[in-house]
């Protein structure tokens, strides 16, 4: 085995924090403390009402496919390896939206609003990506 | 109220050769457009009192110490990617109105093809010019989409692409009818990086995908080049020598969130459906009033987008609207009349206002005959727009 050669997650300030819940495999995005709206990318205070207080709270881990993009030709030379390689953007139940992979499944056959649930891949010791998997 | 309507105009208009290996710093790629430029408006360097730039290739110190600017009066930076030169005639546009600049030069160029970020690599990091600075976008690219393997502007746009095609049927044959009008009007134009290389719909369909739904041949060139225009007021304008081209109506636009392209209510709400409205409104004209448009086009599917969000067609209407034949020099809106970033060359679409204004002079290669009204837009970045709309 080679060592990781693709981007790592750079993990400065509440993004690390991210990072370190899918470590534990948890999924856990912002949520507003006062109006209960949900956030990602992580932020300083809500954009809906302004409050700064949040908390970092656990998903379904449901969601479905929104879009996607089937790369065919590595722009990065650690990515060769993978093409034909989908980057999918899944809502979550909850709302926000990850970019991700959906594995177990051949780019042909991504549609919009197709059933997916989060699985947790340690890529390295130190960091785990949320990736998807069609619902069972 | 106040307004910007007719209070600025464009007065001169310069350009480089637009090459692949210019041998040359960015530096001075842009202080020879910025001469080119200066001279066409009947000025000298020193006459130039404002700098308005697009991101950081070049700083406003080392243009003011090489054209000997003894008073520069009103400096400033656009951050807003390929959107930023035509934001930047916004900012020139007030600084003259206002009376803060006579006369503004607006300059862009890069080494887009020699000394991109890759070759950077390959050359060990040998280099004439400024690197690009990190933006608002790096976070959600480096935390968020990098880890996946979306790295590049294509990969995050080709998102947009895939969600439009699934919802409304946009088809490989629409995005081409953008490529070929730009290589068709680029056969037209000596200076353009594609002149002389005609395109088929064949050999679209045959390039290479690189990622869904994008091939080779819906993707804008990379070119070495720089381009600079200069703006004064209406009335300055008056004494100079070419016909002045006159700023209408102006507009910039930001999504929200500017820096996550996932997490948008609407994801085809881009910083041009914003600003459109306001741009239309300033200059007291519609849609169908434009004789020809300039279209940022990075990819073929973004102008498609960017014509929805202007208003020349509903949404979903795009595709058929480009395969109808308009955007084409004998359509009822011919668009990038010089070739575009597609088949002129990628200045971050400066080189679109120095065609739209040499349009408006009709002294264009490639004339869009009679034609009064002209529109600009930019794109950069996740989605952040800018248009002008010039008038003779
Ligand atoms: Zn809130």
């Amino acid at each position: 085995m080679g060592e990781y050669g693709k981007p790592l997650p750079r993990g400065e300030g509440y993004h690390g924090d991210f990072y370190r819940f899918c470590k534990q495999h948890e999924l856990r995005f912002q949520r507003c403390a006062d109006c209960q709206a949900w956030r990602h990318p992580p932020r300083e205070c809500c954009p809906h009402c302004g409050a700064f207080a949040w908390r970092w709270e656990q998903v379904s881990g449901k969601g479905q496919v929104y879009s996607w993009t089937v790369v065919q030709r590595a722009l990065h030379p650690a990515f060769a390896e993978d093409v034909p390689y989908a980057v999918v953007i899944v809502e979550l139940a909850e709302g926000v939206r990850l970019v991700s992979r959906v594995l177990d499944l051949p780019p042909q056959e991504l549609r919009l609003g197709l059933p997916v649930e989060v699985v947790f891949v340690d890529v390295t010791p130190e960091v785990t990506l949320p990736m998807f998997r069609p619902c069972r | 109220m106040q307004t910007l309507k007719d209070r600025a105009c464009i007065v001169g208009v310069g350009e480089t050769a637009y090459t692949r290996g210019s041998g040359k710093s960015v530096l001075r790629l842009v202080l020879e457009a910025a001469r080119y430029a200066i001279a066409d408006a009947g000025l000298q360097p020193h006459d130039i009192d404002g700098l308005v730039l697009s991101a950081h290739y070049v700083n406003q110190e080392q243009l003011a110490a090489n054209l000997g600017i003894p008073d520069l009066r009103y400096a400033t930076t656009v951050q807003m990617g390929g959107a930023s030169p035509v934001a930047a005639l916004q900012s020139a546009a007030m600084a003259v109105a206002c009376g803060l600049a006579t006369h503004v030069l607006i300059p862009f160029g890069w080494n887009g093809f020699s000394e991109t970020p890759v070759k950077r690599r390959s050359s060990g990091g040998k280099t004439y010019s400024l690197r690009p600075p990190e933006n608002a976008m790096t976070a959600s690219v480096r935390n968020y989409y990098a880890p996946y393997g979306a790295v590049a502007p294509m990969h995050y746009y080709a998102w947009l692409a895939t969600r439009h095609r699934q919802l409304y049927g946009t088809t490989d044959e629409q995005m081409a009818a953008v490529a070929l009008a730009c290589r068709e009007h680029a056969q037209h134009n000596p200076k353009a990086y594609m002149y002389g290389r005609p395109l088929t719909l064949e050999d679209y369909l045959n390039s290479p995908i690189l990622a869904t739904p994008f091939r080779v041949l819906d993707c804008c060139l990379e070119t070495d080049g720089a381009c600079a225009v200069v703006v004064t007021s209406a009335e300055r304008a008056r004494d100079l020598p070419h016909d002045p081209v006159y700023i209408m109506g102006i507009a910039e636009g930001h999504p929200l969130p500017a820096d996550d392209l996932a997490n948008r209510a609407d994801p085809f709400a881009i910083g041009l459906s914003y600003a459109a409205p306001k741009a239309f409104a300033m200059a007291g004209v519609s849609p169908r009033d434009i004789d020809f448009v300039e279209i940022y086009d990075c990819f073929t599917y973004v102008v498609l987008l960017q014509l929805e969000a202007l208003g020349f067609c509903r949404r979903g209407e795009a595709g058929p609207f480009a395969a109808e034949g308009r955007l084409r020099i004998d359509g009822d809106l011919p668009c990038n009349t010089h070739g575009g970033l597609l088949s002129e060359a990628h200045v971050w679409g400066l080189n679109h206002v120095v065609e739209a204004t040499r349009q408006l002079r009709h002294e264009a290669p490639l004339q869009v005959r009679d034609c009064e009204l002209g529109l600009v837009t930019g794109w950069g970045d996740f989605g952040d727009g800018s248009l002008v709309i010039l008038r003779r």
